[in-house]
């Protein structure tokens, strides 16, 4: 048994860590927040030269491997810093999605302009009402000819706002919640009948709804099967769960970082806050917390490596996701409240870790839904 | 024992209802049922018309203005406020400085600023915390030294909640720096109009500038506005405090959430085909809350039956303060568990009187993030939870 990282894990966090202590400071990010894109072209950039972007693809697809380990060492590393550059959205499930369900064209065309830097993707799957449910799809793709025509609404396109092209998922048979019938398509942000309304999401992510009237796709746009969809959107929703579960232990451990130094300088009654026992012990759950997660995490990735059925995987995937959760719940509370009124503030990150671990919680199925997936597997 | 209301309790009830029906804004209401954020005149408009019917200080002697209810009526009234939208008076005034003034003011401060407070025309703010004195008030450090008929005043305040607004300041304030800290404190009341104050906002996780730094750079307070004794001022902030901790609970306030939340999570999908509310475990947690909520209830109302028999609310009235704010608090959480991924959109703008843009989310739920994140303020301020639970352990169980 070995927990230890490889040599290139070990250099591969050592170039995330060091990008973000050096380059990605509170008030850069806060900045880069501001901007108009909403995220940093020219990290985006540096991503692309320091060869992160190819991180969640196979060695056949031209990536770095692809491992679950690989993409958790990246996103713990993203987490301290916030980092609110599109890596999730473009690479990691968009990029997911072209990996699991595109053809060698499609793959050797989108997977290289996302690995080189120069592609933005969005995948919209999520309805008004479908909550997490994946296979609760009720937009339409019909086939007409060589063409398909897609109609229906999405919610929460993560980086819709700045996506050069939209994968689609829609229904081009069955009911609304039949786990088969659904499709994948690959639509030009700008094709005509898209429209979307873009908002900045409250951890500074940018996102968007987007509404499809009669758009017409050609059969090339289709990625994959038709009707065939679902596992392949089920693999990579699971996958997108752990990165942001691993990127959690990250942003957990800066709050409880923080809250211990806090508690050490801040004084009150004459003395420092970290003396109080109560205090204290309130901080040693919130270090039992941290440490459950990563366990949990580092599990579910290891198992993600390995050839388990995908049922154990995905078992593996809610277990974690769910008991983040709750950790996220109980350390973004706690650092909070020890800080006192500082952390309610805009000014403080404290806060927007809190934030950035709230929405977390609300990605890719709640602790709810993630508990009742592991119950049900 | 017997928690009925009597014939004449039901009666005055049904005149509140009626009262709230005919005069509580609609415009205002509207706002309230759909998050909409409230502006000053909003409550300046809703206490001028509470304060026709003699209805905004119930809490006061009847001599300044008081409504002379039993304490049950004033259950009564708060509940029936609450379970209808309609916002208490803002409590800087009503609440926090008059107690203060009608109880160790003189004559000639009683006349100049309690008929103002009644009628909204002066919008007070508080001036207690500090950068470095938050849960150890008492070691504020902000301080007013004699100088002929003025003392001149400087330090820093925080946590200043709509001291935007405000146009007077309560402040406590160092007058001594020699003796013990609780001993040096004075009690001063500041025109915010006065040369050398500047308030600079603070936003808070949603974005919104509800509080503020007020700075005071020395600031020339006539002495007339000291309140009762120099050096007495921690004496009467903590009578203030007891007056503060009045609805403390927030109970009508979280029956009406849960009862918006049960019909949010009846319409709500759960993905499958149902209904947030039958899914089993939304069910037990709304379950859990809601008997929380009703323990608080009878909590206060023994509370309220304790002070109706001459009993000062004691030391154990901070469980509403600590009971109260978490409930809400989880209150909060179940409304962003309902909303799911539809919490997490930040528009401000769509919270705001007259927005006609298309709309992201799903109603007030679009807001729910927000309304959870700014909420952890509630175990924070108004002496944090850990401090009443230090209150309860020293001051109730002895230890």
């Amino acid at each position: 048994m070995d927990f230890s990282y490889s040599d290139e894990q070990q250099m591969l966090q050592d170039s995330v860590q060091k990008f973000v202590y050096s380059q990605y400071d509170f008030d850069t990010r806060r900045k880069i927040i501001k901007s108009e894109q909403g995220y940093s072209t020219e990290y985006w950039s540096l991503f692309a030269e320091l060869g992160w972007l190819t991180v969640p693809f196979k060695e056949e697809d031209g990536g770095f491997g692809g491992s679950a380990v690989d993409l958790m060492v990246v996103m713990e590393e993203f987490g301290k810093g916030m980092v609110i550059e599109p890596f999730l959205a473009t690479a990691v499930i968009s990029g997911g999605l072209i990996s699991e369900l595109g053809n060698a064209e499609q793959k050797e065309t989108m997977l290289a302009a996302i690995m080189d830097g120069s592609l933005q993707l969005a995948t919209a799957y999520a309805e008004a009402d479908s909550r997490y449910n994946l296979a609760s799809v009720g937009s339409s793709a019909q086939k007409q000819g060589d063409t398909y025509v897609i109609n229906g609404s999405k919610v929460l396109v993560l980086n819709g706002p700045c996506a050069d092209k939209l994968l689609v998922v829609a229904r081009t048979s069955g009911d609304k919640f039949d786990r088969s019938g659904l499709s994948v398509f690959v639509v030009d942000a700008k094709a005509d009948g898209v429209s979307s309304l873009a908002y900045t999401a409250v951890d500074g992510h940018r996102a968007a709804e987007v509404h499809f009237s009669n758009v017409v796709v050609s059969a090339q746009d289709l990625l994959g099967e038709e009707g065939n969809a679902l596992i392949a959107l089920e693999t990579v929703v699971d996958r997108a769960a752990l990165a942001v579960s691993a990127e959690a232990v990250g942003s957990m451990d800066c709050l409880l970082k923080k809250t211990v130094e806090y508690a050490k300088t801040r004084k009150q009654f004459g003395v420092a806050i970290g003396t109080f026992q109560a205090l204290q012990h309130r901080m040693s759950e919130m270090f039992i917390e941290c440490q459950l997660a990563r366990s949990i995490v580092i599990m579910a990735a290891m198992k993600l490596d390995t050839d388990a059925s995908s049922a154990e995987k995905a078992k593996a995937v809610a277990a974690a996701k769910a008991r983040v959760g709750r950790a996220m719940r109980k350390v973004g509370q706690e650092s909070v409240q020890l800080h006192g009124g500082i952390a309610v503030t805009d000014e403080l990150d404290v806060g927007h870790y809190f934030k950035r671990v709230t929405t977390i919680e609300n990605l890719f199925g709640n602790t709810d839904y993630q508990l009742a997936r592991f119950a049900s597997l | 024992m017997n928690a009925d209301f009597t014939a004449e309790e039901l009666k005055f009830q049904k005149e509140v209802q009626d009262f709230l029906k005919a005069e509580f804004p609609q415009d205002i209401k509207h706002k309230v049922d759909n998050g909409i954020r409230l502006e000053k005149d909003d409550f300046v408009r809703w206490q001028k018309i509470l304060n026709k019917r003699g209805w905004v200080a119930p809490n006061w002697p009847e001599e300044y203005g008081g409504t002379g209810w039993t304490p049950t009526q004033k259950y009564i009234f708060a509940m029936e406020m609450g379970l209808y939208g309609a916002m208490e008076p803002v409590a800087f005034g009503v609440k926090m400085v008059a107690p203060v003034i009608y109880s160790y003011g003189n004559e000639e401060q009683k006349k100049r600023f309690l008929p103002d407070i009644l009628e909204s025309n002066v919008w007070w703010c508080q001036g207690y915390s500090e950068p470095n004195a938050g849960s150890d008030l008492a070691s504020l450090k902000t301080t007013a030294v004699r100088d002929g008929d003025h003392y001149v005043v400087n330090g820093t305040k925080t946590w200043t909640t709509l001291g935007q607004y405000a146009d007077w300041i309560f402040c406590l304030v160092r007058t001594d720096s020699t003796a013990k800290k609780q001993e040096g404190i004075s009690f001063l009341l500041i025109d915010m109009k006065t040369p050398g104050i500047k308030v600079s906002p603070i936003y808070l996780l949603d974005d919104e500038p509800e509080v503020n730094e007020v700075h005071f750079d020395n600031v020339r307070v006539p002495v007339e506005n000291l309140i009762g004794e120099e050096n007495q001022g921690w004496t009467y902030a903590k009578v203030l405090l007891t007056h503060e901790r009045t609805n403390i609970a927030q109970v009508p306030n979280s029956k009406l959430k849960l009862r918006k939340l049960r019909d949010l999570a009846a319409r709500t999908s759960d993905g499958f085909g149902g209904s947030l509310l039958n899914n089993p475990v939304f069910a037990r947690k709304l379950a859990e809350v809601e008997i929380q909520v009703l323990a608080l209830e009878y909590a206060e109302l023994r509370t309220l039956a304790a002070v109706s028999v001459g009993k000062a609310p004691g030391p154990e009235s901070s469980i509403l303060k600590v009971v109260g704010t978490e409930a809400t608090q989880f209150i909060d959480e179940l409304y962003m568990e309902v909303a799911a991924y539809h919490s997490l959109a930040h528009v401000p703008a769509q919270f705001t009187e007259g927005f006609d843009g298309e709309r992201v989310g799903q109603g007030s739920l679009a807001n729910s993030a927000n309304v959870y994140f700014n909420n952890r303020k509630k175990s924070i301020y108004g002496g944090s939870n850990e401090i009443q639970k230090n209150i309860i352990s020293k001051a109730v169980l002895g230890l």
